[in-house]
């Protein structure tokens, strides 16, 4: 049975998030005053076609690596589930 | 003597390939080829130029795509031999995601798409791309990008400034380095860094923009003889 890898990509604490910025001053406009802080990142889906949890699991590090993330300003993390 | 061939990749969603091609035919003894995306040969070019745009319409990052793209494995090993690399705006992204130069570009910050004339100084006139340009001078280049805000790790930092790679510096009319002079955020006003060994150069102004005394500036030209003496005289 595949597996889909649920990955998160965030953009690091010390780089500038300018979208998450312009999302927190809207909410801020909109009255919620309590928002301190917004920070947007990506969501991406993948369905891995592997029998195995630890091979599927290190084609979801190797494709956040290599492709999905850029590890100068961001970081990565996924969950795995089965398929059904 | 035969024509020296320069390489103009084209990725879909390359916008300035064109003005690229034109800029380098405007030189006597120089022949653009235009190199697509999918294809493996560099048909013979002396030199590479990854043009601006937005490659594969930016998705996922700027330049993420294109950097896995056929011709592209060409082009890294092409620079990793030595050869004359030379990446503008959308090209600087692309290297930059290839490990060929190190940073990264990330959002302006103030959120805008800046399409602007801007000041730059070479602060190194040592290289392969800028011999023709004098310590001091201050160009007057466009950048057109969402996404130009150099950032890098700050021992990347100090190793650039330890080894004069930082080429370009965004600067007042009068080419000082200050902080309203800096249109996108970059870390020292960065706006163009070139690799340790000196043959791969990214930076975010476009120097063909500025190719054309009807463009309103000839100050990128140099950038591209400094480049055609070098492959000419080696």
């Amino acid at each position: 049975m595949p597996y889909t890898a649920k990955i998160k990509v965030t953009l690091r604490q010390s780089i500038l998030d300018v979208q998450g910025k312009a999302v927190e001053h809207a909410l801020n406009n909109l009255g919620y005053g309590t928002v301190e802080s917004a920070r947007i990142g990506k969501y991406i889906e993948v369905t891995i076609n592997e029998q195995e949890l630890l091979q599927a699991e290190r084609i979801a590090n190797e494709i956040s690596q290599k492709l999905l993330s850029n590890p100068v300003m961001e970081n990565y993390s996924f969950e795995l589930e089965h398929v059904k | 003597m035969a024509d020296v061939l320069v390489g103009v990749v084209v990725f879909p969603g390359s916008n300035c390939d064109h003005d690229t091609e034109y800029a380098v035919a405007s030189f006597e003894g120089v022949r653009p080829v235009m190199l697509w995306h999918n294809e493996h040969d560099l048909k013979g070019a002396q030199a590479i130029i990854l043009p601006g745009g937005f490659s594969y319409g930016d998705y996922l990052r700027a330049g993420s795509i294109a950097r896995f793209s056929p011709i592209m494995q060409e082009v890294i090993e092409f620079a990793r031999k030595g050869f004359p690399v030379l990446g503008i705006c959308n090209g600087f992204q692309v290297l930059l995601e290839s490990g060929l130069l190190e940073g990264a570009l990330s959002r302006n910050r103030d959120k805008k798409f800046l399409c602007c004339q801007t000041n730059i100084r070479p602060v190194n006139c040592a290289t392969i791309f800028t011999d023709q340009y004098k310590e001091g001078d201050v160009l007057s280049i466009p950048i057109a990008h969402g996404e130009g805000n150099y950032f890098a790790p700050s021992e990347v930092i100090e190793s650039l400034e330890d080894h004069d790679q930082i080429v370009f510096k965004y600067t007042d009319s009068l080419g000082e380095v200050t902080d309203e002079a800096n249109p996108n955020g970059s870390l020292k006003n960065i706006a163009g860094i070139i690799n340790r060994q000196g043959n791969v150069l990214g930076l975010m102004p476009h120097p063909e923009r500025a190719s054309e005394k009807l463009l309103g500036s000839l100050d990128g030209r140099p950038l591209f003889e400094s480049l055609y003496k070098h492959i000419v005289g080696s």
